[in-house]
């Protein structure tokens, strides 16, 4: 035994005298706690019910693949644009390094858009991902986005956008800015061509995505619990010197103020959307 | 002049805001309209009707203030989503009537209150961004100072978008984007450098159209020469059909940040 192994991470199949296979164990990420009861959940569990505490119906956060597969139709999702990649436009100090380490979580960009069906229905579907970046919003992400509408548009097609998102992505500085513009423009073409929009808010959705897309669908559903704002909680606590409500930027405190059409869980969603797609009369032809 | 030099020019005190650009310009033809009709006034915004020569043209500026007095009334040029939502009462109206629009822009931002967040904040400035994008007459913008982010933005979703040579627009301020990479905000004359803001760096982006040189408040033939230059971009605009316009400014935006096929 070398003298810094107590630096070693540690390993818990090392911990098991000669590792014994016949003394039970489950390892440390098989466990997850639930941040809200802190009951510990298997997390084979979890994946089978959507990432949702199964004691406090807590949602934890999906990544953007597994909340694509959740909501297409199973083999039916074709990826779109899926070659297009931040680059550090304006040379921003440091930024290379950070696309770098925002690629290595498996994600290429902070969202994922294609056609697929949902429920049967042809539908646009666009993904952001938490895990790249937190889905800051960067000139790949607009683009992208206003692309999903600009084809949805073009093929008469209804859009289904999961939000999320820490706001605008600074080291891409005005561009970034811009984009909040150019999505917006791309929604109202498609709005205007009388296509559906539907936004799923999901934690949290900030900042420069809340003051464009996020807020402009027909009909703006949202998770249990999801924080939904323009300004950050620090930036309002430092300006009006206070502490903020709990609830304060929670779905349902955006319900209340008429900000929401509805709260929906995880495990109702796709059944929603469905719903809402065919009381707009898609996939008629299907059926 | 370095970037935070210019950004510390863009907030000077002394500087001249949209009241003074709108009595310099417009005169006695200026009637301010009050009111979203929703909720209240916002004073951080200005806004109403004017004659630019023989144009009736519709003027909404986000105020800051001149002293202290005015600056607390104003809450410092940063505008509640009533703010916005006057704005696009009076932008729908200037459609309506088929006058153009003018917009001062001159903000650290909107509002980040819990006033502002109850009443969608983010949803006042995204239905703006929507509907500045089709609006059927013609939009200028100018930014006369500060360009602070989606606060500025929900007034400059224009077809032309120009900036005085000593004004800024960002997406973040410095000292926010330097607390926030760097968690040192006395880092921000760094970060003004690397956001790329002033009117010069914009300009080089393709971001705005034009950068004005800076007007002083007795100078007159700055004062006309600017309202000669916004009379011809709005006669420009104004020929055109209502589908060429909002082609135009959809265009304008949508090349922003597309990727060299």
């Amino acid at each position: 035994m070398d003298l810094f192994s107590f630096r070693k991470p540690k390993n818990e199949l090392e911990s098991i005298p000669g590792g014994d296979q016949n003394v039970p164990f489950v390892p440390q990420e098989m466990w997850i706690k639930c941040p809200k009861c802190n009951t510990m959940l298997l997390a084979t569990d979890m994946e089978e019910n959507l990432h949702i505490c199964t004691k406090c119906n807590h949602h934890f956060r999906m990544n953007g693949r597994q909340r694509v597969e959740m909501l297409a139709d199973s083999d039916t999702f074709i990826e779109q644009d899926s070659d297009l990649e931040s680059t550090n436009i304006l040379g921003f100090p440091g930024y290379d390094a950070k696309l770098e380490k925002a690629r290595k979580s498996g994600s290429k960009e902070s969202v994922i858009c294609g056609e697929c069906k949902i429920g049967g229905v042809d539908s646009e579907l666009c993904v952001m991902d938490s895990d790249f970046m937190i889905g800051s919003m960067g000139t790949v992400t607009g683009e992208k986005i206003t692309r999903a509408f600009e084809h949805a548009t073009k093929n008469a097609l209804p859009i289904v956008v999961c939000t999320v998102s820490g706001g605008a992505r600074m080291q891409e500085g005005i561009m970034s800015l811009m984009q909040m513009a150019k999505t917006s423009g791309a929604v109202k073409r498609h709005s205007d061509a009388g296509l559906l929009y539907i936004t799923v808010l999901t934690d949290p959705t900030t900042g420069g995505v809340t003051a464009s897309f996020a807020m402009e669908g027909d009909i703006i559903l949202a998770e249990p619990e999801t924080l939904i704002g323009f300004a950050g909680q620090r930036v309002i606590e430092q300006t009006i010197r206070q502490k903020l409500p709990k609830d304060f930027q929670r779905a349902e405190f955006l319900i209340q103020k008429g900000f929401v059409d509805a709260v929906v869980s995880r495990n109702n969603l796709k059944n929603t959307i469905v719903k809402l797609l065919k009381i707009h009369g898609y996939g008629k032809e299907a059926e | 002049m370095a970037a935070y030099d210019k950004v510390m020019a863009a907030r000077a005190s002394d500087k001249l805001t949209s009241v003074d650009y709108i009595a310099n310009m417009f005169g006695d033809s200026f009637i301010e309209l009050h009111g979203d009709r929703r909720y209240a006034d916002d004073k951080a915004i200005v806004a109403g009707i004017a004659m630019l020569y023989n144009m009736p043209v519709t003027v909404i500026g986000i105020e800051k203030g001149r002293n202290t007095k005015e600056r607390m009334e104003r809450n410092f040029g940063q505008a509640h989503p009533e703010g916005y939502r006057k704005a696009l009462r009076l932008m729908k109206q200037a459609e309506k009537f088929h006058r153009p629009v003018l917009c001062f822009v001159d903000t650290s931002g909107a509002y980040p209150g819990i006033g502002a967040e109850e009443r969608g904040q983010g949803q006042a400035i995204a239905e703006n961004l929507m509907e500045m994008m089709t609006l059927k007459t013609p939009i200028l913008s100018i930014v006369i100072g500060e360009g602070g982010s989606g606060g500025a933005l929900g007034l400059a979703v224009a077809d032309e978008v120009w900036m005085l040579e000593n004004s800024v627009y960002s997406v973040i301020s410095p000292e926010g984007c330097a607390s926030i990479l760097w968690k040192d905000s006395t880092k921000a004359p760094e970060a003004a450098e690397a956001l790329k803001m002033t009117a010069q760096d914009l300009f080089d982006l393709g971001v705005i159209e034009r950068i004005i040189r800076q007007p002083k408040a007795d100078d007159m033939a700055m004062f006309e020469s600017l309202k000669m230059l916004i009379s011809r971009t709005f006669e420009k605009n104004l020929s055109l059909s209502d589908e060429e316009i909002t082609s135009a400014r959809y265009e304008r935006f949508r090349k922003i940040g597309r990727p060299q096929d």
